[in-house]
């Protein structure tokens, strides 16, 4: 797979990096439920040569999908992404929407590194309650 | 107006021990010294706390008497033959030390969460050893620091002004004087090219770029040297001397190229996993002659492609390192109790996480008795969840299975896991509202305080715990 080449047109072909960021931390502290935990990893960080590739903007949004599920995310320019082909969403609920659960015997799944695709998209970003009643119906 | 000195900060693996707390009217008002995470905790964490109890009805979740939802807690483990006791690492030794009697009682898992953080580097020093030191050996001594695979300024804000690069020890000097004057030359520099960039009426303000391979200034010998190794250019990476990018997946490849270079081997290619082999040889020259050096590595190895063996080929290198200077290697622990979490599972059981009661002993077995094996797998029949949340960390798959389970929340939030259980107890923050013992990442053992009450009726992990279990006892005829 060549990662940050066009497949198509306004598909992107991407690694998925999760990680920790200082928002994140402090919107967690403060409770899951709060508006300010929401902002920080509802996101998906993105080079800025693949927003051009893709055209999109600051705060437009996108969707994410990997072999394992599919999340909307809001974009979010990021000059710590120096590499085209390579993005990154905050630990949470979105970010877990799209990963493995296979471990291979180690107990840890792949949690960074994850080959991905990203599209442009109108859709609303989905909130936590809307995450897990739609998907995860009980 | 009351002023709490000396509290032990219960956010991260840095356990600050220097937080001053101004409390009014059994509330805190602010918080002196505390990074952006503590002030958020101590300073908002009553914003969403849950004080109600909840059990599911018909689909629903219903407000009932915490007695009630403790019995009803009580009967669900009881009655499971394989339950899932998962989380641990947000709340005191003492907790733990209760869960581990629990699951001892209902026969099932108990995981904490470094089982989806740093397991797989338990894994690898159970492997090949570690080379560890306190915090404190190495605020006064290191004079090389490395963050591989590690952003301390978002996750553990305080942990190089207290501990490394940024703190003055008393052998080694702080490097902020470095870090001042690379931010005003970066300033010049972007005013250039803003200048530059309207001058030819360019789209877009480009940089001029640093010549890659190349140490730019000599630094003194008693101002520590600061090298971050990271796929992305973090927020850390700008105060460091030396930033080596690495292509995602590719943090083996240059553990091992640096091995080989350390032992005096030439390589035969140009580029490991993206960066130059000239960057490499530097680096490699710049660890043999530090007196003191010491990598702090964070998830950028456990969580990606290799895990374990990304953490087995650090720990090499620091071995390999140990046999021309001093070297050590240390993981930057997540949560302020996760290497509690470790040490309390080790010292009761054996194991230091993943440890599986079915068969009347415990057993470990990462990869079977993990608790997102377990999940994936189907094979829970019940699960409790305690200062964590599964649902937003776990793979969908994993999560499914808790869903489908009787599930119970212990925690002081309504986070998206309290959302989805059949039974919910809301908890009292420890470190605000509770004492105990938390371990530093470091493995030094200190007290948190109870700093103000918690509400009328609010209990400790641990006496929610301790009541769990004296009920499962009574049911089960114990």
């Amino acid at each position: 797979m060549i990662h940050g080449k066009t497949e198509e047109k306004e598909r992107l072909r991407i690694i998925v990096l999760t990680g920790r960021t200082i928002d994140q931390g402090c919107g967690k502290e403060i409770g899951k439920a709060s508006k300010e935990y929401e902002e920080s990893v509802a996101i998906c960080e993105m080079n800025e040569e693949d927003m051009e590739k893709l055209k999109i903007r600051d705060g437009d949004r996108v969707r994410v999908t990997t072999k394992f599920g599919s999340v909307v995310l809001t974009v979010k320019k990021s000059r710590k992404i120096e590499s085209p082909g390579t993005a990154f969403i905050p630990y949470g609920l979105w970010a877990n929407f799209i990963t493995g659960s296979i471990t291979d015997g180690t107990g840890m799944p792949l949690l960074k590194g994850l080959p991905a695709e990203v599209e442009p998209t109108e859709e609303k970003v989905s909130s936590i309650r809307d995450l897990i009643q739609s998907c995860y119906i009980r | 107006m009351v002023v709490v000195s000396n509290v032990v900060c219960p956010v991260c693996g840095c356990c600050c021990d220097d937080i001053e707390l101004i409390v009014d009217n059994n509330r805190i008002i602010e918080a002196r010294n505390a990074c952006a995470m503590g002030a958020a905790k101590f300073e908002k964490y009553f914003l969403h706390r849950n004080t109600n109890a909840y059990i599911r009805e018909n689909g629903e979740l219903k407000r009932a008497p915490l007695h009630d939802a403790i019995r009803k807690s009580a009967e669900i483990l009881a009655e499971s033959s394989y339950p899932i006791l998962y989380g641990w690492s947000s709340t005191s030794c003492e907790a733990i030390k209760a869960g581990l009697e629990l699951a001892e009682e209902v026969g099932g898992i108990i995981d904490n969460t470094s089982t989806v953080c740093h397991g797989p580097s338990i894994l690898a020093a159970q492997d090949v050893g570690l080379v560890g030191a306190t915090l404190g050996q190495i605020r006064h001594r290191a004079d090389l620091i490395i963050y591989w695979g590690s952003n301390p300024w978002s996750a553990h804000p305080r942990h190089m002004e207290r501990y490394t690069a940024l703190s003055d020890g008393r052998f080694q000097r702080n490097i902020w004087r470095r870090v001042t004057a690379r931010i005003r030359a970066d300033s010049v520099k972007k005013k250039i090219a803003r200048i530059v960039s309207i001058f030819f009426k360019r789209g877009r303000k480009r940089l001029p770029q640093e010549a890659k391979g190349k140490i730019v200034e000599m630094f003194p010998d008693e101002e520590r040297k600061l090298i971050v190794v990271d796929v992305r250019k973090t927020r850390s990476a700008d105060l460091a001397d030396y930033f080596v990018q690495v292509e995602p997946g590719g943090d083996y490849d240059v553990l091992q190229a640096l091995r080989a270079l350390i032992r005096d081997e030439e390589l035969d290619v140009t580029e490991v996993a993206g960066v130059p082999v000239e960057t490499l040889e530097e680096i490699a020259d710049l660890m043999i002659n530090c007196k003191f050096g010491v990598i702090f590595f964070g998830l950028g190895l456990t969580m990606s492609k290799g895990k374990l063996r990304n953490v087995e080929a650090a720990i090499r290198l620091t071995q390999d390192l140990n046999m021309r200077t001093k070297f050590l290697i240390i993981p930057m622990r997540g949560h302020f109790n996760v290497t509690g979490a470790n040490t309390v599972f080790t010292w009761q059981t054996g194991y230091p996480y993943a440890v599986d009661f079915s068969h009347g002993y415990p057993r470990y077995n990462p990869g079977e008795t993990s608790a997102i094996d377990v999940l994936r797998r189907g094979d829970a029949d019940a699960a409790l969840v305690i200062a964590s949340d599964p649902v937003s960390n776990f793979p969908r798959k994993a999560v499914r299975h808790l869903m489908d389970i009787p599930l119970i929340v212990i925690d002081p939030h309504l986070s998206p896991t309290a959302l989805v259980a059949d039974v919910v107890i809301p908890s009292a923050f420890v470190g605000i509202e509770a004492e105990g013992t938390a371990y530093r990442m470091d493995h030094v053992p200190l007290p948190l305080k109870k700093v103000v009450e918690p509400p009328a009726g609010i209990l400790s992990d641990e006496e929610i715990l301790r009541r769990i279990l004296k009920e499962v006892r009574r049911l089960k005829g114990v």
